[in-house]
């Protein structure tokens, strides 16, 4: 059990700045995320898409900001919980118990969720009947690429994932590599390769075809693709690999008896507390009347909601709001104070 | 003002007025369309608010960008007339565009 003035559900830049501010006002932070890295959404969806309307930053990218959010949050020394998904949230006696899939346990009396729009999960192909088979003969990313060989394998995609795997993968194994279109998005070096691998016979590419259905006994043994004409093609693989981004899903938020409109958080803009003493939602995940969806906005909720972090973590102590450039004692919680000469 | 009608899976339509300007997403986000998703809030990085465009105005609309059929690419069940929704911009040209939305925007 991980005892903590807060937990911050959700590593993107708001959940980040939240470590800031609770840690000005001298409370610590654990960081939960379903990721395997910082960054949210700004590094799942544009890490080099230019952001123009960070205040006082004419231009960053997502990996940037990021870069720099984890390097000012430094001195508080937060712990981050990555590869992890916040499963359960329940109360005992004003405190919050957070459990995490990972068996993880927290108490804290507060948690900040700054959840994005919910945790990011591979999107799937339109088959229900190749749910049985994922994890063992349909995946949807590559842990152990030694189960991989000597296989008959279909890859369904157009971008680097797909192609990296195609290329990888037909070592060993007999690749067909589907996308809906003709182009393919990978580096003209990538794109070489695939093109000798096609001549020599090591990988069938079949472009403009989309999966339709799957022939199964008790394992896999064939796909039917189709193309928009409705021509029809039979493909014998026993192991389907596919890459179409990560998509997001708001999970077990969803469950933990919160107030919800449209994917979205309810939140009074005082606090930014939800329906739950105690539990806070800032970013993209909370809304309130004016609401927008810009990161500047996630930290402004981020602030004044550890304000309210700081209350109920030191009922006793009297919240003081102070200045960065002229507090000693925010100094010395950055670790920049002066010593006197 | 434009009218967009938007159809959904099952058949059920719905026409509604949009300001020119908006996206034909936003069009569906202010008058509560159900079946687009927006996740992303329209900055073509999501695939939530992809619509299937009625064929007869599909060369009327504005191209779509390498990054917009990219995102496609991901979306469930696109074909030859999917769209992101964010990426069609309203006017008067287009006054009476009808989208359909798929099964699901996963």
């Amino acid at each position: 059990m991980i005892k903590t003035d807060a937990v911050i559900i959700g590593a993107g830049p708001t959940g980040l700045f939240a470590v800031h501010q609770l840690g000005v006002n001298g409370l610590s932070a654990e960081v939960i995320d379903n990721l395997d890295k910082a960054g949210g959404q700004c590094i799942e969806l544009y890490p080099d898409k230019p952001i123009y309307d960070i205040p006082a930053i004419p231009e960053c990218n997502g990996e940037e900001l990021t870069k720099n959010l984890l390097e000012q949050i430094k001195p508080f020394k937060p712990k981050f919980h990555f590869n992890e998904r916040v499963q359960e949230l329940k109360e005992d006696k004003g405190i919050w118990v957070v459990k995490t899939n990972k068996g993880n346990s927290f108490t804290t009396p507060n948690v900040i969720i700054a959840g994005g729009v919910g945790s990011f999960e591979p999107r799937k192909l339109p088959l229900k009947e190749l749910e049985k088979f994922e994890g063992r003969d349909v995946f949807y990313s590559v842990s152990n690429k030694e189960k991989l060989k000597n296989k008959k394998i279909a890859i369904f995609g157009g971008g680097d994932s797909a192609l990296d795997w195609a290329l990888e993968l037909s070592k060993d194994s007999k690749i067909t590599l589907i996308h809906r279109r003709n182009e393919f998005r990978g580096s003209s070096r990538t794109l070489h390769e695939l093109e000798k691998l096609k001549k020599e016979g090591k990988i069938s590419i079949k472009t403009l075809f989309q999966i339709k259905s799957i022939n199964e006994g008790e394992k896999l043994n064939s796909i039917i693709l189709e193309n928009d004409e409705g021509k029809k093609e039979s493909v014998e693989v026993d192991t389907i690999l596919a890459f179409f981004g990560l998509i997001m899903k708001l999970g077990p938020i969803a469950e933990w008896g919160l107030n919800i409109d449209k994917k979205a958080i309810p939140v009074n803009t005082e606090n930014f507390e939800t329906n739950k003493k105690g539990i806070f939602a800032v970013g993209d995940i909370c809304t309130y009347p004016g609401k927008l969806r810009l990161i500047l906005s996630g930290f402004h909720e981020a602030a004044l909601a550890s304000v309210a972090c700081f209350k109920r973590a030191r009922p006793n102590e009297k919240y003081k709001f102070q200045f960065t450039t002229s507090s000693k004692e925010i100094q010395e919680r950055l670790g920049v104070s002066k010593k006197k000469e | 003002m434009p009218k967009i009608t938007y159809i959904d899976n099952s058949g059920n339509s719905k026409t509604v007025n949009v300001s020119s300007g908006l996206s034909v997403m936003e069009g569906a986000i202010q008058n509560n369309i159900p079946g687009i998703d927006a996740d992303c809030g329209g900055s073509m990085a999501c695939a939530t608010c992809h619509v299937y465009v009625q064929e007869r105005w599909l060369g009327k609309l504005n191209k779509s960008e390498d990054g917009e059929q990219d995102m496609l690419d991901m979306a469930f069940k696109p074909k030859k007339n999917s769209r992101l929704s964010c990426q069609i911009l309203v006017s008067e040209e287009i006054d009476g565009l009808v989208v359909t939305t798929p099964e699901k925007q996963t």
